[in-house]
C-alpha cells in the first residue's frame, strides 16, 4: 500500500510558512507524516509546538538506509497534540556525517532520545547539552543499529578489557 | 571561626547498580549538599540486549516473544502493542472475541503490574506488610495467565491477527471471581496506607512534577494523570474496542508521589470494572483474523501505541516488503519517564530519591531493552 498525499488546514498553513522546505505531506494507513529538509526541522518543531499545539514529543528515532546515497538516514520525530488529539511524524533525510541541530531547545524530552540515536546510529546532534552514549558503555566502538553493524559484531577489545572474557565468536 | 565552617563541599554518592530500591540495575550518581540532592545522573544500559537489533534479524512472528522480556511485569501489554502495530502494518484487525479476550488479559496484567509496583514501593518506604497482600492477589492473576497460555510472566499470550488459544473452561468464572473479591482487597491496602500518617509524611509533596513539566519531558501514564491531565490512550485513541467499556480516568491534582499512589490505586479498581464488563459481554466467534502464513507487509511504516501500565508504549515499525522488519523501534514509557528523575529529585533528600524512583514505576528491562 502506497502512501497518499495529505492535505488539511495544517498542511496549507505549513506550506505558507515554510514553502519549499517541506517536501511532502503524506498519509499511510491513516497516519500522517511530513517530510522536511534537514535544516528546517527545528523551525518546524517550534512552529508545530507553539502555533499548532503539537506540544508532546513522543519519540525521536532514526532509520538507516545505507544504499540511499547522500541521504543515508531518516531522522524521525513523532509528535502528539493533546488539544487536537492527533499524532504527526516529522521526518528528515540526512547524509551520513551530517550533524542535525538538537531539538532539546524545543522539547526537553529529546535529551535522552537524541542520546540514544547518537548511541545507536552515530548521528551527532549539534548543540546537544549532554552528548554522551546512553545504553552502550562510553568507550564502545561502533553504533549497533547501523545496517553495516552485524548482529554478532562486538567491540572485542572493550569486552576483553572490561569483562575479562573473550567475546565468544 | 573559619568562614567555611558551615559551608559544605559537594559530595558525590553512588547509588546502585545493585541497590534494592532501584528496582533492578539502575545506577544513579547523586550530587549531594549534606543530605540534599543537587543533581542526579542516571547510568543505564546494564540490561541492554539490543532488542531492536534482534528485531531486524528475526521475522515478524519470531520477534513476538522478545517483547515480553522488556517490561517483564507487564508482558501481556507489550505483546498487545506489538501485535497491534504489525496488524496495522498489514491492515488486518483481530476479530471481536479476540479483542475482548485481549482486553481482559491486558487489564488483569495492569492490575498485576500495579500490585507489584505497590508492594515494592511500600517496601521501599518501609511498609513491609502490603507486599505480602499484593503478591497474594497478583498470584490470582498469574494463575489465570498460566491456565490460559501456560506461562505466568513472559506469556506471549497474543498472536499477530488474534489469539492462538481459545479460553479454557472456567475462564469467565475465574475472572469474575477475581473481580468480585478484588475491590475489597484494594480497600484493605488503602486501609493500611492511604490514611497512614507515616505514608502521607513520606509521600506528600515529594517529587512534584506538574502538568507542563510532564509534557515537556514526555512523561505519560499515571504520572501524567497524577498531575491533573486527564489523558489516557484507551480513551483518546481507543484500540481493541476500549470505547465499548465504561470506565473512568482517575486523575490527581498535585503531581506528587502521593497523588501517583492514589491514581494507581483507582486505576486498579477501574481495570477490574473493565474486566467484568468484557467478560460479561464476551462475544462468540473466531479468534484469529485472516493472516498470511508468512507475514510480509507491504513497504511502509506505522507508529502504534497503547496505554501500558507505565505509560505510552509505542512501536514504530518500518517494513521494506521482506519477512523481517527493516526497523523496529520501541518507545518505552519507563525510559522516557525515568528522564524526569533529575527534575523531581533536585532539592529532595536521599530518602526521597528512593520514593521518587519507586513512584516512576520503572522496569529496567524496558529502560535498557
Amino acid at each position: 500500500m502506497e502512501s497518499a498525499p495529505w492535505e488539511s488546514e495544517l498542511t496549507l498553513a505549513m506550506k505558507a510558512e515554510f514553502g519549499d522546505s517541506v517536501l511532502e505531506f503524506s498519509t499511510h494507513r491513516g497516519q500522517e507524516f511530513v517530510v522536511a529538509k534537514a535544516d528546517s526541522a527545528i523551525a518546524i518543531l517550534e512552529y508545530l509546538k507553539y502555533e499548532a499545539d503539537y506540544d508532546y514529543l513522543v519519540d525521536v528515532t532514526a532509520v538507516h538506509w545505507p544504499k540511499r546515497a547522500g541521504e543515508e538516514f531518516d531522522l524521525v520525530y513523532i509528535l502528539y497534540s493533546f488539544a487536537r488529539n492527533h499524532r504527526l511524524r516529522v521526518k528528515t533525510r540526512i547524509a551520513d556525517g551530517y550533524k542535525p541541530q538538537t531539538s532539546v531547545t524545543v522539547h526537553l524530552t529529546a535529551n535522552w532520545l537524541e542520546r540514544e540515536v547518537f548511541d545507536m546510529f552515530g548521528i551527532e546532534f549539534a548543540g546537544h547539552p549532554d552528548p554522551r552514549r546512553i545504553l552502550m558503555p562510553d568507550e564502545w566502538k561502533g553504533h549497533p543499529l547501523r545496517k553495516d553493524y552485524s548482529i554478532v559484531q562486538m567491540d572485542d577489545a572493550w569486552v576483553k578489557e572490561n569483562l575479562g572474557i573473550e567475546s565468544g565468536h | 571561626m573559619p568562614e567555611t565552617f558551615l559551608d559544605s563541599t559537594e559530595l558525590i554518592l553512588n547509588m546502585g547498580p545493585q541497590h534494592p530500591s532501584t528496582h533492578g540495575v539502575l545506577r544513579v550518581i547523586l550530587k549531594l549538599d549534606g543530605e540534599k540532592v543537587t543533581g542526579t545522573d542516571c547510568v543505564i544500559g546494564y540490561l541492554h540486549r539490543g532488542v531492536e537489533k534482534i528485531g531486524e534479524n528475526r521475522t515478524y512472528v519470531m520477534f513476538a516473544p522478545y517483547v515480553d522480556r522488556m517490561d517483564y511485569v507487564a508482558a501481556v501489554s507489550n505483546g498487545l502493542g506489538y501485535c497491534l502495530a504489525i496488524e496495522k502494518l498489514l491492515g488486518v484487525e483481530a476479530p471481536p472475541r479476540a479483542q475482548a479476550v485481549r482486553v481482559i488479559l491486558t487489564e488483569l496484567n495492569r492490575i498485576a503490574s500495579h500490585l507489584f509496583w505497590l508492594g515494592t514501593h511500600a517496601l521501599d518506604i518501609g511498609a513491609t506488610t502490603p507486599v505480602m497482600y499484593c503478591l497474594r492477589e497478583r498470584e490470582e492473576v498469574l494463575k489465570i495467565f498460566e491456565a490460559y497460555c501456560g506461562a505466568r510472566l513472559t506469556t506471549h499470550a497474543f498472536r499477530i491477527g488474534g489469539l492462538q488459544y481459545e479460553t479454557y473452561d472456567g475462564f469467565e468464572q475465574q475472572c469474575l471471581a477475581f473481580c468480585d473479591a478484588f475491590p475489597a482487597r484494594v480497600d484493605d491496602y488503602e486501609a493500611l496506607l492511604t490514611g497512614n500518617r507515616i505514608w502521607i509524611d513520606r509521600l506528600k509533596g515529594v517529587g512534584i512534577l506538574n502538568a507542563d513539566d510532564c509534557k515537556a519531558y514526555g512523561v505519560t501514564g499515571p504520572m501524567l494523570r497524577a498531575a491533573g491531565v486527564k489523558w489516557d490512550i484507551r480513551k483518546a485513541l481507543p484500540y481493541s474496542g476500549y470505547e465499548k467499556y465504561d470506565f473512568e480516568i482517575p486523575v490527581g491534582y498535585n503531581g506528587d508521589t502521593y497523588d501517583r499512589y492514589i491514581v494507581r490505586m483507582q486505576e486498579m479498581r477501574q481495570s477490574a470494572r473493565i474486566v467484568r464488563q468484557a467478560v460479561q459481554s464476551l462475544p462468540e466467534g473466531p479468534i484469529m483474523a485472516k493472516v498470511p502464513k508468512v507475514i510480509k507487509p507491504a513497504p511502509g511504516e506505522v507508529y502504534v501505541s497503547i496505554e501500558a501500565p507505565k505509560g505510552e508504549l509505542g512501536y514504530y515499525v518500518v517494513s521494506d516488503g521482506t519477512i523481517n522488519p527493516y526497523r523496529l523501534r520501541v518507545r518505552p514509557p519507563s525510559f522516557v519517564n525515568l528522564q524526569s528523575l533529575d527534575k523531581m529529585a533536585k532539592g529532595a533528600l536521599i530518602a526521597d530519591v528512593v520514593a521518587i524512583i519507586g513512584t516512576i514505576d520503572i522496569v529496567l528491562g524496558e529502560v535498557d531493552r
